[in-house]
């Protein structure tokens, strides 16, 4: 059992979490990621490992409920537990093996959206421990959907943020902020680090493969074990079948075949909305909230 | 000579198990068991051992059966085997001791694996325990996964007094027979978890969720935890596939995956959250047990499958009961037919799979006939979902994470077959992770060849 020290919401509908793991807290490092399991009946779920404090042996998540797994999540508060935490999985990001001094040499850009500014957090960190500088573009449909601005804040050399609606900052997609800095302010980048939905790692890869700047995107697909036992993770990259748990889940964002992953993650679309309707029904009141679209 | 035939077995009638999840085999009755046994001649010579890969006293525990001394039935099993309830039900008996029975030259041989089960079961009915008084030792020894080599392996040195942790990377321990194996063959509450239990009752420790080589390493294990020997029975959990056309497309899945939500993560039950994918017409490539327990899975679902295998039935590697049983509940044979590709819709999902026909050439390496392709025979098969089922091999996250431990070629750890010794001090093996996928009760035999070979290796070392 591995117990909740912190539950706090962020945003709508996303959640931090510390868990006390120790195993994971000692060894885990940028870009890895763990699993975990809400109880007997609950599904494996993957996420990154956002932060992690080796003294206290406790592990950072944030979720965002998008199902019912997330959903069940979600309603565990401090000093709850979760039955099964395991990890570090994957392998770390590419810059945490590399000759320091080469990275150094370089010139980061991370692009971080939505929920997926929480792994680009740690990454910055990272970057900021080591001495490296790093620019951190982040987007949110809205306002209210923005998470950890004041963290990237004292990581990121300069932040930029931006909100599809306009409501906050810059107005539009991460990709047209990307296209700005390079295009009009003259800023030079040598490595793009892309983290968010699928489809806007997709059309970022797209747009710095224009601009020629290598970009590393972190892929999310429907995964069982993460140890590299079942496949279901499976995507193409330069042509090749990759296991996203043991091979990434960072991978070259210009070889990746995002419209094949897209498709896959829609894979159990039908049978976990399904589950998700009856969890709410399981917990929740019946009739005119609106929410679920009445009885029909 | 009489009895020529065994007495025969109760099983559930297809049509109903075709649509449930209990166990097929309802296993003898003490009459049925006394009756079977009855039929053993007692050899002076019995060639049923010598097919036994832990050479289990066989005439020794049926002749306690015809005595209806279960209880000494028991015993004599217990001298040589770990988990006898399992092994009565998975070993490939056909091919091991009761291949070798003299019964088998004239009619059909004794039926050991059922009587072996038999017995199990009656002493687990009877709450027999092992017997559980030992001095321990204080000597700290880590074993690396929780299947058949590990289980055996920590239980032995656990008997001989070590203190034992079993290190397990999925959430439930057990191996392939929790996360592979289904429940309508080994029952998971009924019989898998009591022999974890006995192992846990001698004292040994499990702990779930480590995944050695990235939670924790080997060196980790003996530098900072204070083990002074290790063994490895990681298995071979790592899928192939055919690295075909289509085989990313929605529906196709590894059947480690498709066993895996249905086994470990209980997909078929409505109230756990995993979900798995029913299909209508399901193709599984592959003929070994694997295959088979991907079919009747999917057939339980609720789908039309079929058994796509690229030889002919005589080369099927599965257990022969398990072919029949599959061809009773409805699988479908496509022998010697061969995919080529998978076809999907715009959504990716699929929707067909083109396969070739083939004849059988030359004996390969393996001394199987080599499938050779027969040109122009390609045809198209209706179905909307398949299950690759082409077989295994260990994973490489503690070999390459373990410095100077040796590998084969084909990411098999090397280890000597009498002691499990690898090419690291301390460091041992057996089962799956090193002779690749095999069966229970040779990775069994191996746990227990490497807790002996540990002991000596502690011994020498004080
Ligand atoms: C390596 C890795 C790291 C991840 N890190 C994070 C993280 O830090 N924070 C976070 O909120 N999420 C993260 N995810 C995604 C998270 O695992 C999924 O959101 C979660 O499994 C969905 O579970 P659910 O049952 O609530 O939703 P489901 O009911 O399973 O799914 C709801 C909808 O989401 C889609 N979906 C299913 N699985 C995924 C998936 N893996 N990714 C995206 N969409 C999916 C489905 O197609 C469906 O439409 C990560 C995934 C991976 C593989
Ligand atoms: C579906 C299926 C059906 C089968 N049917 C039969 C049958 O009928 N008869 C028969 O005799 N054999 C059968 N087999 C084969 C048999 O199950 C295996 O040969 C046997 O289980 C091997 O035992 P093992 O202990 O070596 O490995 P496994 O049973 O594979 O156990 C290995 C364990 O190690 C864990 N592990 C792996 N890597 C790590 C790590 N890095 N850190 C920590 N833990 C780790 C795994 O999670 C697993 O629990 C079948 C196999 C399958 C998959
Ligand atoms: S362990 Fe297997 S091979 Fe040995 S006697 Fe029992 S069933 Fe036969
Ligand atoms: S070979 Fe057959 S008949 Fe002879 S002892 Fe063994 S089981 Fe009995
Ligand atoms: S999640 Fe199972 S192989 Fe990657």
């Amino acid at each position: 059992m591995y117990k909740i020290l912190k539950s706090e919401l962020l945003a709508d509908k996303i959640y931090l979490m510390d868990v006390e793991a120790p195993r994971i807290a000692k060894r885990c490092q940028p870009g890895e990621f763990l699993i975990v399991k809400v109880d007997e009946k609950g599904e494996r779920i993957p996420l990154t490992i956002c932060d992690y404090d080796r003294k206290k042996g406790t592990v950072t998540i944030v979720f965002q409920i998008v199902g019912a797994s997330t959903y069940r999540m979600a309603l565990l508060k401090k000093g709850d537990y979760f039955q099964d935490v395991v990890g570090p999985l994957g392998r770390p990001s590419e810059f945490v093996n590399d000759p320091l001094d080469e990275v150094k040499k370089r010139r980061y850009l991370f692009v971080a959206g939505g929920v997926g500014t929480a792994p680009v957090y740690p990454q910055v960190k990272w970057m900021k421990e080591h001495g490296v500088a790093a620019d951190v573009v982040m987007g949110a449909k809205t306002k209210d959907l923005l998470i950890l601005e004041k963290q990237m804040g004292e990581v990121a050399d300069h932040l930029y943020v931006t909100t599809d609606d306009g409501s906050y900052m810059r107005k539009g997609m991460v990709t047209a902020v990307v296209e700005d800095l390079v295009k009009n302010e003259g800023k030079q980048y040598d490595v793009c680090v892309a983290i968010g939905p699928m489809i806007m790692m997709k059309f970022v890869a797209k747009l710095t493969k224009e601009l020629g700047i290598p970009t590393i995107v972190s892929l999310n697909p429907i995964m069982v074990d993460g140890t590299g036992m079942c496949g279901a993770c499976r995507v193409t990259v330069g042509g090749q079948v990759k296991f996203a748990c043991v091979d990434g889940p960072e991978f070259d964002g210009h070889q990746v075949d995002f419209d094949q992953a897209m498709k896959r993650q829609q894979m159990y679309k039908t049978e976990e909305g399904r589950a998700f309707l009856a969890v709410q029904e399981g917990d929740t009141h019946h009739g005119g909230c609106g929410m679920c679209g009445g009885d029909k | 000579m009489e009895n020529m035939e065994r007495v025969p077995v109760r099983e559930q009638d297809p049509k109903v198990r075709a649509t449930n999840f209990d166990e097929v085999c309802l296993g003898y009755t003490e009459e049925e068991a006394v009756a079977e046994a009855k039929r053993c001649l007692q050899c002076k010579k019995p060639l049923c051992m010598g097919g036994c890969p832990v050479s289990i006293d066989i005439p020794g525990f049926i002749l306690k059966i015809t005595e209806r001394d279960f209880a000494g039935a028991a015993e004599v099993i217990a001298r040589s085997s770990a988990l006898p309830a399992v092994c009565g039900r998975v070993c490939p008996q056909e091919s091991q001791c009761e291949g070798k029975c003299v019964r088998g030259i004239k009619g059909e041989p004794v039926a050991i694996g059922k009587l072996e089960r038999f017995v199990a079961d009656w002493s687990r009915a009877q709450g027999v325990t092992p017997n559980i008084h030992v001095e321990k030792n204080g000597h700290k020894v880590a074993v690396i996964g929780s299947g058949p080599a590990g289980l055996t392996c920590a239980g032995d040195l656990a008997k001989m007094g070590y203190d034992v942790t079993i290190l397990e990377a999925l959430h439930e321990p057990g191996g392939v027979l929790t996360y592979g194996i289904p429940e309508f063959r080994l029952p998971k509450q009924g019989v898998v978890q009591p022999e974890i239990e006995n192992v846990k009752k001698l004292g040994v420790k499990i702990e779930t969720n480590v995944i050695i080589g990235k939670s924790v390493t080997i060196d980790g294990l003996m530098d900072e935890e204070g083990y002074e020997a290790v063994f490895i029975g990681s298995g071979a959990g790592l899928p192939k596939f055919m690295g075909i056309p289509g085989e990313s497309a929605k529906g196709v899945f590894s059947a480690n995956e498709y066993l895996t939500r249905n086994n470990l993560m209980k997909a078929f039950r409505d109230e756990y959250d995993t979900p798995i994918m029913r299909g209508k017409k399901v193709a599984v490539v592959g003929g070994g047990n694997v295959a088979m327990d991907a079919a009747r899975t999917a057939l339980r679902l609720g789908a039309e499958v079929h058994i796509v295998y690229r030889r002919s039935e005589a080369e099927l590697p599965a257990r022969v009961e398990e072919v029949h049983h599959a061809k009773e509940e409805g699988v479908i044979f496509n022998l010697l037919t061969n995919p080529v590709e998978i076809l999907a819709d715009e959504n990716d999902w699929v929707k067909g799979m083109i396969v070739r026909k083939m004849e059988l050439g030359e004996p390969d390496e393996s001394g199987r006939c080599r499938p050779v392709e027969v040109p122009g025979s390609d045809y198209e098969m209706d179905v909307d979902m398949v299950i690759m089922s082409l077989g295994t091999s260990p994973n490489p996250l503690i070999s390459s994470t373990t410095k100077g431990l040796d590998i084969t070629r084909h990411q098999c750890i090397v280890a000597e077959e009498e002691n499990g010794q690898t090419s690291r001090e301390g460091v041992f093996a057996g089962g799956d992770a090193v002779t690749g996928a095999a069966t229970v009760i040779l990775a069994m035999g191996a746990g227990k060849a490497a807790a002996k070979g540990i002991d000596a290796y502690i011994k020498s070392k004080q």
